[in-house]
């Protein structure tokens, strides 16, 4: 426990420390919120939508713990490059130890943001449905943040340097965000869009959190939670199993 | 003296490549070894497989008497390693490194916290004990890393290039603080350099490895009569054909050598 206590300290507190880190990763969902909220605004509520800031902060917040979340697991890349993965790895621990750490020390950083983001939101006029839904909604934050930082720790585990990081942005990150109903409803959307957010595991974290903050879900929130868990503990097994192989 | 490492036809392949080819060699409880040989000759796959990090295609390893296919996690209590790159957290303060690793190495709190001023006091740096790593210099940097690795008094420490890229005062000051633990921790140090002078002037023993095979070992003497040479710089290039720092650098070294630069 020890051990896995101190690897999330320093997740912590390297996240503490560098504030230029942790403004710098507010700056996007901010600018979405402002640019889009205000922008569309207006028009989903001509469309009868209702309130667009009330729709989109959810994806907002499930956004910025995606990004927030798989860079802190891809950070394994960055750790081993320059030598501090090394010192965990030569250490009497088991790696699944040193894994489960991490994870818990990236999505501990992940929810921290998505919840700043939360607060910020209410200042461009977001108002949560009720205070008991918002602890309900707590979790899906915590489970798209494990989620995200197994998948970026697996992603991390399988390239071998820092190259094809653009190409993880541009052709994994950003359409499981786009492609998420994070922006806009999924409803009445061509079925191939529908099918392709019905696989998409971020979907189901949007919904739930639109479910708790927003009261819109689509999908349901028993439906959101039970899956989004199942895909959670599959990708911390892929993620534990491939940091396990992985070699220095 | 007793043998601690034993290292018996060990054979690591990549791709069907052999790396390194039926190396045996041991080394002597409380000595200096040193691990030469070109870059490129096996030297840090040697060291990764000896610590655990790599697994061998084939071959016997003893590390104070446990293998380290069988039980890792003894194996990686009996050494402490610094590294070719720095392996410090820049994010935290000398005095955080230095207690994550005890923290890792499962050390209890108050042993912890007394070895880890003994140590920084023995490396000069308890003054900056609350320093971030990141302001610190080169040769501080490596001063840290030694001093974390004594801290679960491993008995063999490994330094892999321990002193690349310092300069000459650095360099020696680092070996006299390596010398003294040598003695008064009664530690096994296992090392490799590109400075021939220093694996001259300290090790008690010397194996030379090229294209993943141990050309030679032995006592400095026993290699300069092999050789028939006067030096072990002479002797190195009469056994590998070629001189250490000559040849030609892959563009992997000079980005780290750049790296190393731009952060030191």
């Amino acid at each position: 426990m020890k051990v896995i206590y101190i690897l999330w300290l320093r997740q912590l507190k390297r996240y503490y420390r560098s504030k230029a880190r942790m403004i710098g990763a507010l700056g996007q969902p901010l600018l979405f919120l402002v640019a889009l909220g205000f922008g569309f605004g207006p028009i989903y509520q001509k469309a009868g939508g209702g309130n667009y800031i009330q729709f989109l902060t959810p994806g907002i917040i499930a956004m910025s713990i995606l990004f927030i979340a798989t860079f802190s697991g891809i950070e394994v890349i960055w750790d081993r490059e320059f030598g501090f993965l090394k010192e965990t790895l030569v250490a009497p621990v088991s790696r699944f130890k040193i894994m489960i750490g991490r994870t818990i020390g990236g999505a501990t950083v992940s929810v921290l943001q998505g919840i700043i983001v939360l607060l910020i939101s209410t200042l461009f006029g977001f108002r949560p449905i009720s205070i008991y839904l918002l602890f309900v909604s707590l979790i899906f934050m915590i489970l798209i943040a494990t989620l995200f930082t197994a998948v970026g720790t697996a992603i991390a585990c399988l390239l071998t340097d820092m190259h094809a990081f653009q190409l993880i942005i541009n052709f994994f990150i950003m359409p499981l965000f786009f492609l998420s109903g994070a922006l806009f409803p999924l409803q009445g959307l061509p079925t191939a869009f529908t099918f392709i957010a019905r696989i998409n595991p971020l979907a189901y974290g949007v919904d739930g959190l639109r479910a708790t903050l927003a009261n819109s879900a689509q999908f349901g929130i028993f439906t959101d939670i039970i899956i989004l868990s199942g895909i959670t503990f599959i990708f911390l097994a892929i993620g534990s199993y491939l940091f396990s192989k992985m070699q220095v | 003296m007793d043998d601690i490492i034993i290292v018996k036809d060990l054979v690591k392949e990549f791709d069907g490549i052999k790396a390194v080819d039926k190396i045996s060699f041991s080394v002597k409880a409380g000595e200096i070894f040193a691990f030469l040989g070109p870059n490129g000759a096996g030297k840090s796959t040697t060291i990764k497989i000896l610590t655990t990090l790599l697994k061998p295609t084939s071959g016997e390893i003893l590390m104070k008497g446990y293998d380290p296919a069988i039980s890792p996690d003894k194996v990686r209590q009996t050494f402490g390693i610094v590294f070719q790159d720095p392996s410090l957290d820049d994010e935290l303060t000398a005095f955080e490194n230095m207690e994550f690793h005890g923290i890792l190495y499962h050390i209890p709190k108050e042993i912890r916290k007394k070895r880890i001023e003994q140590l920084l006091k023995i490396v000069e740096l308890w003054e900056r004990k609350n320093d971030f790593v990141k302001n610190f210099s080169g040769g501080m940097k490596r001063r840290l890393e030694i001093a974390r690795g004594l801290l679960h008094h491993p008995s063999i420490l490994f330094l892999d290039e321990p002193t690349l890229g310092l300069d000459p005062q650095t360099r020696n000051h680092i070996w006299s603080y390596i010398k003294d633990l040598n003695t008064s921790e009664g530690v096994t140090v296992f090392f490799t350099t590109h400075y021939m002078e220093e694996a001259e002037r300290v090790a008690n023993r010397i194996a030379i490895i090229d294209h993943g095979k141990i050309v030679a070992q032995g006592s400095l003497q026993d290699l300069k009569k092999k050789t028939k040479t006067s030096s072990l710089e002479d002797a190195f290039i009469s056994l590998t054909g070629k001189d250490i720092r000559s040849e030609h650098i892959s563009s992997m070294e000079q980005m780290r050598m750049r790296r190393r630069m731009f952060r030191r």
